[in-house]
């Protein structure tokens, strides 16, 4: 993917996502044993030949910064393009209206760039993709916009979410783009789109000059008819993090082996953070049923359908199911634990019993002790 | 002008380690891996930087390529720096004639023009075939206090083992007067431990007079240091106590991997404050599946277990069929132990496929009942790197292969 430049949207609604935001932004919400969500969209970038990608930020991006770094993980540690992050300045902290007002803010560095196409994705999906194709049929359509979408049966779950769900003809153009509409449809944008850099600019201007902010309602509704706006189905696995419920949903899809396959067995691999964790130590009475786990555990009791974090010890007769355990956490002798999430450092002295239900998994925050 | 460095470290790398058979057939000794997710020279460079020595050169010669991607810029070990860092030093050609490195000491000689970069008071001498965590700074901070023009780390060995080192023989305040080479009659139990702390200038003066003496094999055990001994130069030993092992032969590789398992190993691993750094192969945790079943092993990331394990390390990548049974076994990162294959008491090498239903090596006490003595791998089983053991194949214990068995 030549003459393409990435940004990414690196804060989210996060209403639902509980206790895990507390501290830290949707983007870098620990995911999967060792991953934060963020890498999905930044390693797709990377995996597609996006050597210079700008990370806009807006608030609770302390935690998202040490993730990211220089980049070097990534190999976006350059001296051509590399990792830009791209906070508010301090007058619009916190308060972005909408995506082109945030894009307003990177907008120096949009026009500095010396790319003839703009990739922007958003950092709450999970999924392993190339944008090598999409870009190829934005190129062939003769496309202003292309928005890759998932087919699919959606239904509105909440007040809160933010979906953009378009309706295409024949050809591919987008002839229809609702915004959170009150009844489930069939194609949600994946907020994954390509657009020409001089084309953005226009729009962040026009945007800026009429206070107007918001990508979906005042773009993509507003000029479908005279834009040339396409949609490019995503047929690969594709989960979007919005809520608790479909943060758990995603991360116990992790331990169905096809799509575990599509996420982590290919050529394009995802990107994390290294911490330098030994293997893992399975010691006698460690008894671990389909579960994924990360390095640095030590497990003596009994683990299932859950994800295990890197660095966490699960001591003896400790039985955890349907849980995800995040990094460093201690699971002391005799506690049971199901239906849970529990955030990083979390301690779970020993004899305690914690239940979730599965449509409300029990989420505890970070550094907790039980 | 290169900042001046008080220590510069050099690491022996070059040698084939050919009693690890075929495991050293396509690697060098320290590229082996080890430990689920390292290769042995990680520990050595480790040390190093954990210790504050940012500038290591590695001598390599033998198989390098593997060696030299590893180390690449020595990110992983924070050795990329703009000022020093890891420098792969292989050997060259000089006007007409180049030549390999003929000796350990032949290999410093040939890199003086390395270490005089920066323009050192101390080389410190390692070698890259060892397991285990030491701090160098305490070691040149005792060799300061003592004056020594040698300092060399010594370990307490027992009486009976002390035949199989180099032992030195020192007075009270530990000055060696006398280096005896594998003794027969041993005099001590401290055994050296291949790390040497030379004061750079003396050092020099012997490499030089070293090379212009025809006939020396040019080594440090055979000849700087009692050339050095010999002139009364004054050479301390350093004890050690920790974890110290060599991993040179097939026996110690797989004893050190299994130490690991155990919960009061002494090499404790994950010790915040000496990390043992290692590159990272970037793959997702770990699966196991609802049939596996693992027993007091060591797991890393990118594997996929769907069998059985017990007291075995199993590195990143490795995939373990359906009703697989792995036992007491090494297996190298990134081979397949196909459904229904048995595993036991065997080091397998990397990318390599155990088809279904094979059968490598058997238990310990079988194996001992049954094999002949004196083959070289003993009672273990050992396949090399990149090969295929075909469906119900069986190799026996005590047996070590490098090629397909279809």
């Amino acid at each position: 993917m030549k003459n393409t430049m990435g940004l990414i949207f690196a804060y989210q609604n996060d209403e639902l996502m509980r206790e895990l935001t507390q501290k830290r932004a949707l983007s870098s919400i620990p995911f999967g044993g060792r991953y934060r969500i963020v890498d999905f969209a930044l390693s797709n970038m990377v995996n597609s030949g996006i050597t210079q990608v700008g990370i806009i930020t807006r608030n609770n991006y302390q935690s998202l910064m040490d993730h990211l770094g220089s980049g070097k993980e990534w190999d976006l540690s350059r001296k051509n393009g590399g990792l830009y992050m791209l906070p508010p300045f301090s007058q619009s902290e916190g308060s972005y209206r909408g995506e082109m007002e945030a894009l307003g803010n990177a907008d120096a560095f949009i026009r500095k760039s010396n790319y003839k196409y703009i990739m922007i994705a958003s950092a709450d999906s999970v999924c392993n993709m190339n944008f090598d194709d999409a870009l190829n049929y934005h190129i062939e359509k003769d496309a202003d916009i292309t928005i890759i979408y998932k087919k699919g049966k959606f239904e509105r779950q909440n007040e809160h979410e933010n979906n953009c769900f378009i309706q295409c003809d024949a050809d591919g153009r987008v002839i229809d783009v609702a915004v959170n509409p009150l009844v489930g449809r069939d194609n949600l944008s994946m907020d994954q789109i390509i657009i020409g850099k001089s084309l953005l600019e226009t729009l962040i201007r026009e945007c800026a000059s009429h206070n107007m902010y918001s990508f979906h309602r005042d773009v993509l509704q507003k000029r479908v008819n005279d834009l040339k706006i396409y949609g490019y189905e995503y047929t690969g696995y594709y989960a979007k993090i919005e809520s608790i419920a479909s943060y758990f949903q995603a991360s116990m899809d992790l331990l169905n082996e096809s799509i575990r396959q599509a996420l982590f067995y290919q050529p394009r691999q995802i990107f994390t953070k290294i911490r330098d964790e030994v293997p893992t130590l399975y010691q006698n009475g460690s008894d671990v049923k389909n579960s994924l786990v990360a390095d640095g555990c030590v497990i003596e009791g009994e683990v299932e359908n859950s994800i295990i974090f890197r660095g966490v010890r699960i001591r003896k007769g400790a039985v955890v199911k349907n849980s995800i355990i995040m990094q460093a956490c201690e699971i002391q002798s005799n506690s049971q634990l199901e239906y849970a999430i529990i955030d990083k450092d979390v301690v779970i002295r020993e004899n305690r019993k914690l239940f979730g239900y599965k449509l409300y998994p029990m989420v505890l925050a970070k550094g907790s002790v039980v | 002008m290169r900042t001046k460095k008080e220590s510069v470290a050099m690491l022996l790398a070059g040698g084939q380690g050919s009693r690890l058979g075929v495991l050293t057939k396509k690697v060098a000794k320290p590229a082996i891996p080890f430990g689920g997710k390292y290769r042995i020279i990680d520990f050595t460079l480790s040390n190093c930087i954990n210790s504050g020595i940012d500038t290591v050169g590695v001598l390599t010669q033998y198989m390098p390529l593997d060696l030299n991607a590893y180390i690449g810029n020595g990110q992983p070990w924070d050795l990329d720096r703009n000022d020093g860092g890891v420098s792969v030093l292989p050997p060259y050609v000089r006007g007409k004639d180049g030549q390999w490195y003929k000796g350990t000491a032949n290999a410093i000689y040939q890199n003086m023009h390395f270490i005089e970069r920066y323009d050192p008071e101390y080389v410190v001498v390692l070698s890259g075939d060892h397991i285990y965590k030491m701090n160098y700074s305490k070691m040149i901070d005792f060799h300061k206090r003592q004056g020594a023009a040698c300092t060399i780390a010594v370990l307490n060995v027992s009486l009976e083992e002390a035949s199989r080192f180099g032992i030195m023989n020192t007075d009270e305040n530990n000055r060696i007067y006398e280096f005896e080479e594998k003794p027969a009659h041993p005099k001590s139990t401290k055994a050296s431990m291949g790390v040497y702390v030379f004061s750079w200038k003396k050092l020099k003066e012997y490499l030089e007079a070293d090379e212009a003496t025809a006939g020396s094999s040019n080594d440090f055990g055979k000849n700087i240091i009692p050339n050095m001994l010999n002139a009364g130069e004054p050479m301390y030993a350093y004890e050690f106590s920790g974890y110290w092992k060599d991993v040179g032969t097939l026996d110690s590789l797989w004893e050190a991997n299994m130490e690991l398992l155990d919960p009061s190993n002494p090499i404790n691993l994950s010790d915040p404050t000496w990390k043992i750094y290692a590159r990272n192969p970037n793959e997702a945790p770990h699966f196991c599946s609802s049939m596996a079943q693992i027993k007091n092993s060591m797991i890393t990331e990118g594997t996929q277990v769907y069998g059985s394990v017990e007291h075995s390390v199993i590195f990143h990548g490795v995939y373990i069929g359906e009703g697989a049974v792995v036992k007491d076994s090494v297996i190298l990162p990134n081979t397949r132990i196909e459904a229904g294959a048995v595993v036991e008491y065997s080091i397998i090498g990397q990318e390599t496929v155990v088809g279904r239903g094979a059968q490598v090596g058997c238990r310990k006490e079988e194996a001992m009942a049954t094999v002949e003595p004196g083959k070289m791998s003993g009672y273990m089983a050992v396949l090399g790197d990149e090969i295929r053991i075909g469906e119900n194949q069986i190799v026996k214990a005590g047996e070590m292969l490098d090629e397909d068995r279809l």
